[in-house]
């Protein structure tokens, strides 16, 4: 099982609605987007950005590699692909917050956590095995789309 | 800069306390409305350039904005009204005439709305569309004075038709005048919902050839991206000699919407006005017309129904009657109220009548002549709602086109600013960056809906008159009673008075 999300940059509007929406479902009030950006003390970090040039842009999150660099480059092994789910998870009191994953990411996908005890984050698809990531369900042009499929052989 | 005397149309109310300052606002205005200030740290808007189109608004993750009419305004003058003096101002600063896009916004009467439906009552029930058929097919395009039946059905040959399962078409709007991600949206919900769409003047971009079989190709004065081609690809031709919006006035695409994809679509140079000017210059009579539709004919080899397209005026009984005898297999006729990239606003809101009492006139007049079995009567310009397409066809319509309608349903939020190339909703643009916010498949599902919801409400008013096919309303008034119209208006509609 593998599962990503994909951006189809023809029709995505860099209007960073993403973000916005993924920076709630990852604060303590991940239905309201007010409360989440007015209470919540501790602001997460958006786990997608949308890369910009020109009339082109594209939201990008972890593509949930099969042969990730990311994993490999963790002291730790905080860092690492749950096979059957399809996706890399962060076990976060394993992180020491080396930012080696986030030299090692091609895609730029990890980022340093806020706060205190600082963790890389990144890309969960929304913790939930089935339910629709947040950025996916709130892109406002169906630009976002989360793809599932199983690797042959 | 130096001052203009015309102040902001629009005031924007931004709730501080809701504003969470993501700035999806400043990304989505492409007229620079609201920026990011450096030095007070805070969002500011421009309310100069605000157009109203609520784009910000809409986008807002948290409901923060609002855009209200500015409350500044003249001092109270029955005569001079606020537009009127913002008008001579912007005349005053530029020297130029005026432009606007959509339709005819001024308070004349919308005779749909004096018009009132008929239902059946206890003596012939009415139907139930859920549980029996109610049929919307409709064909456009000559028929026969006879018709033979023999052991395989219609005997003989018989003239081209258009097959429509919604007696609704999408209107002529060409690339250019809408991005292609619209002219996509449209054409893809025309072939999901079995009806057919109109590419507009200016030829068919590769991108919508595959949905040429349900296009209507239109043929203006300036003969863009004309070719046997093009005429061959398509399902019908129209020709297109007044436009409700601006009768008597051609069609002008600006040079700078002209980018490399409309240029080679309407075989024009890059960067040149694509003017179509007002007559066809090898139009000057009825037997020139005629002379154009069988050019066209013969040039598609009889295979297709060849229309015109005109604006709703004056004399429009006589035009319409000249176009029939000159071979049309259809006829457009446009009302004042029909949308437009660009016109002169003093003629958009000045020139032209109501679809509804053109309709009337039409069809009256080709019933009395005799001929109005020969062409199907199409008729455009204003058509806001399915009890809309409904009293046009017992006015005596074949189906109706759609043009705003169908924008809004992409997402239009009618702020008339069309011809600025500016929309921000990627519709009236041919810009790459606004154009990617009308998503073709987002669009040709939402217009599809729409057609899909229009279909449903006209079965359950068939229904309810107690008719189950859509060819038995055709012309027939006494479905229709009048509300509020005088004798004369009742007697050109042809319309019974509510009560009678």
């Amino acid at each position: 099982m593998r599962r990503r999300i994909v951006c189809n940059f023809d029709v995505c509007i860099g209007c960073r609605l993403c973000e916005v929406y993924c920076i709630t479902s990852h604060s303590r009030f991940p239905h309201d987007v007010l409360k989440a950006f007015k209470l919540d003390g501790q602001r997460p970090v958006p786990r997608v950005t949308v890369e910009e040039e020109g009339v082109l842009s594209f939201s990008v999150s972890c593509r949930h590699c099969q042969e990730p660099e990311c994993t490999k480059s963790c002291l730790t092994g905080a860092l690492q692909l749950d096979a059957e789910l399809g996706i890399i998870k962060v076990e976060e009191e394993r992180c020491i917050g080396c930012w080696t994953c986030v030299v090692a990411c091609p895609y730029g996908a990890i980022r340093p956590s806020p706060g205190e005890r600082k963790v890389a984050v990144k890309c969960d698809l929304c913790g939930g095995t089935g339910e629709v990531p947040a950025c996916v369900a709130n892109c406002p042009n169906e630009a976002l789309r989360m793809e599932v499929w199983v690797e042959e052989g | 800069m130096a001052i203009t005397m015309k102040t902001a149309s629009y005031k924007i109310i931004r709730d501080h306390d809701r504003c969470i300052e993501c700035l999806v606002c400043v990304r989505q205005c492409s007229n620079g409305v609201h920026r990011w200030d450096e030095d007070y740290m805070c969002l500011v808007s421009d309310e100069a350039e605000c157009v109203n189109c609520h784009r910000c608004v809409v986008f807002c993750p948290t409901q923060a904005l609002n855009v209200v009419a500015s409350p500044l305004d003249f001092k109270t003058n029955a005569n001079w009204r606020k537009p009127d003096i913002e008008q001579i101002y912007l005349q005053a600063e530029t020297g130029g005439t005026l432009l606007v896009g959509m339709g005819n916004d001024r308070p004349y009467p919308v005779y749909w709305d004096h018009l009132l439906l008929n239902a059946s009552q206890v003596t012939n029930p009415s139907i139930d569309p859920l549980r029996e058929p109610v049929e919307l097919k409709t064909f456009i395009g000559r028929k026969p004075d006879t018709v033979h039946f023999g052991s395989e059905g219609v005997e003989g040959e018989f003239p081209p038709q258009l097959e429509l399962d919604v007696p609704v078409m999408f209107s002529a709007m060409s690339f250019g005048s809408i991005s292609l991600n619209a002219q996509k949206s449209l054409a893809r919900a025309a072939v999901e919902t079995g009806i057919y769409w109109n590419c507009g003047e200016g030829g068919l971009h590769p991108e919508v050839r595959p949905y040429a079989d349900r296009a209507v190709v239109q043929v203006a004065s300036g003969r863009f991206g004309v070719s046997v081609d093009y005429l061959k690809s398509g399902a019908a031709i129209e020709i297109k000699i007044g436009q409700g919006a601006k009768p008597g006035i051609g069609g002008h695409l600006p040079g700078e919407k002209v980018g490399p994809e409309v240029s080679r679509t309407r075989m024009i140079p890059l960067g040149t006005d694509a003017i179509s000017p007002a007559p066809h210059h090898d139009i000057y009579s009825i037997e020139d017309l005629r002379q154009l539709i069988f050019s066209l004919k013969e040039a598609t080899e009889y295979a297709k129904p060849v229309g015109v397209k005109i604006a709703a005026v004056h004399n429009v009984a006589a035009i319409a009657s000249g176009s029939v005898r000159a071979g049309a297999d259809f006829l457009v006729i446009d009302g004042f109220r029909g949308g437009t990239g660009a016109a002169p606003l003093r003629i958009r809101d000045n020139i032209g009548i109501p679809i509804e009492l053109a309709l009337a006139a039409v069809d009256s007049r080709l019933r009395e002549e005799g001929i109005r079995n020969t062409v199907s009567l199409v008729v455009a310009g204003g058509i806001r709602n399915s009890a809309d397409v409904v009293k046009a066809i017992a006015l005596g319509a074949d189906a109706v086109y759609i043009g705003t309608a169908a924008l809004i349903a992409l997402g239009c939020h009618m702020c008339q600013k069309c011809y600025q190339g500016k929309c921000n909703w990627g519709i009236a643009t041919t810009n790459p960056y606004l154009t990617k916010r009308v998503n073709p498949e987002v669009g040709a599902r939402r217009a599809a809906n729409l057609i899909r919801a229009w279909a449903h409400e006209i079965k359950e008013m068939l229904g309810g008159m107690g008719i189950n096919a859509i060819e038995s309303l055709r012309g027939n008034r006494l479905h229709l009673r009048g509300i509020g119209l005088g004798p004369k208006e009742l007697e050109i509609l042809q319309v019974k008075a509510a009560g009678e």
